[in-house]
């Protein structure tokens, strides 16, 4: 019986995927779409992660525009609209069914190795999401003054 | 808003693009989008990062450097120690003593990946994956590693390390994971954001700034002016790598 009612499930389930009746339910994200629009995300977003992922790790390139304070080229930057949290509040990971890659890519049965490297819930630090300012002590401009302050004295 | 996408595409898909992405997009390559928008963080094929270490600075019993290495990278935590042999614990960078057997003279200095013009680990990558970026860093994308680990045997420094369990909760800036190989980077996100590397930025906090940080290939730049004046010397020198990172007072 059991064997039955699930094959019956298969056979609608597939029905009605073929009739696209039944996508995943990808969860609902935050924040300005994308201006491509999702169609175009859908289509192509492996595209447009390996694009940036060698923009920023072979070219050095974390803001995309020269006057860009933001750094945006990231991963991380997904999950400020994307990610999903759980009944108690908290960020569900890669390893959450409800992970927003992977409701659809458990449908699609496409494995994605991306979060064996990268945190799959957001950061829980802001820095590293803006270009250092000249007075930050960290800058290198800031670092650079103080050694010329040294040699001056 | 800024958003991630650049300008130029978004230009054209205001120029009415949008409402055929869709019919258009299996002909829509990446390529007709990118490239126009100059970014000002790019590794800088006009300079070259480097360090210069004086030992005389270094204290023996100071490992700040390491610490803040770690924090900022979040290799060796104790969570991930745990689980390994000690011989195949990361290390990016570590603290060495050197000791003079016929004064008993003993200086200490951090070795850490030394950033070669001629990298060896480069040379024999079969994938592409460890890289010298335009600014001189020499680095691993661990996208395209495939854990051979041949650069590790190369590399006349020990500076690299292979990831043999797997990790979560990565820090965003410092993505490592199982079956690839790592090392430091000069902090490469960084610099590219405009800050000094983790272990300068610790050092002068500690006190001692005995790790000076600048272009190479500046020579007003401080580190090129320290260079020029006084006696420096590359680790393995006969090797002729012509390593980023130098040493004064070994």
């Amino acid at each position: 019986m059991r064997l039955v009612l699930a094959f019956l499930a298969a056979i609608g389930f597939a029905g009605g995927a073929a009739a696209g009746g039944s996508y995943p339910a990808v969860p609902a994200a935050t924040g300005d779409p994308h201006p491509e629009g999702n169609d175009y995300w859908r289509l192509h977003h492996m595209d447009l992660l390996q694009h940036d992922r060698d923009k920023t790790v072979r070219e050095g390139i974390r803001n995309l525009s020269p006057d860009d304070v933001a750094i945006t080229a990231s991963i991380g930057t997904c999950f400020d609209c994307h990610a999903v949290k759980d009944e108690q509040g908290e960020y569900v990971s890669f390893d959450d069914p409800r992970h927003f890659c992977r409701v659809c890519h458990d449908y699609a049965a496409v494995t994605i190795d991306c979060f064996e490297c990268h945190r799959s819930t957001p950061a829980n630090t802001t820095a590293y999401r803006t270009m250092a300012k000249p007075e930050d002590p960290d800058s290198i401009v800031a670092y650079l003054a103080r050694l010329a302050q040294e040699t001056s004295q | 808003m800024t958003n991630r996408a650049e300008m130029t595409r978004r230009d054209i898909l205001k120029s009415g693009a949008a409402a055929s992405t869709v019919t258009l997009a299996p002909g829509v390559t990446l390529m007709a989008f990118g490239g126009t928008a100059e970014a000002s963080s790019r590794a800088d094929a006009g300079k070259r990062w480097g360090l210069l270490i004086d030992a005389s600075k270094c204290d023996a019993n100071c490992s700040d450097c390491v610490t803040a290495c770690k924090v900022e990278n979040g290799w060796g935590s104790e969570e991930e120690l745990a689980g390994l042999n000690p011989g195949q614990a990361p290390e990016w960078i570590r603290k060495v003593t050197l000791r003079d057997k016929a004064t008993g003279r003993e200086v200490s200095a951090p070795v850490m990946c030394q950033h070669c013009e001629e990298p060896p680990c480069v040379d024999v990558c079969p994938t592409g994956a460890s890289m010298k970026r335009d600014d001189g860093i020499v680095l691993v994308d661990r996208h395209i590693c495939i854990g051979c680990r041949y650069c590790m045997m190369a590399c006349p420094f020990k500076a690299r390390s292979f990831v043999h369990e797997e990790l979560t909760d990565q820090h965003v800036q410092a993505p490592r994971g199982k079956g690839t190989v790592e090392s430091c980077n000069l902090c490469a996100p960084r610099i590219d954001s405009g800050r000094i590397p983790a272990c300068v930025e610790a050092c002068e906090k500690a006190g001692h700034s005995a790790i000076l940080f600048g272009d190479l290939k500046d020579p007003d730049s401080p580190i090129s002016k320290r260079l020029r004046e006084y006696d420096s010397i590359a680790l393995r020198d006969d090797l002729e790598l012509n390593p980023g990172v130098r040493y004064t007072n070994l």
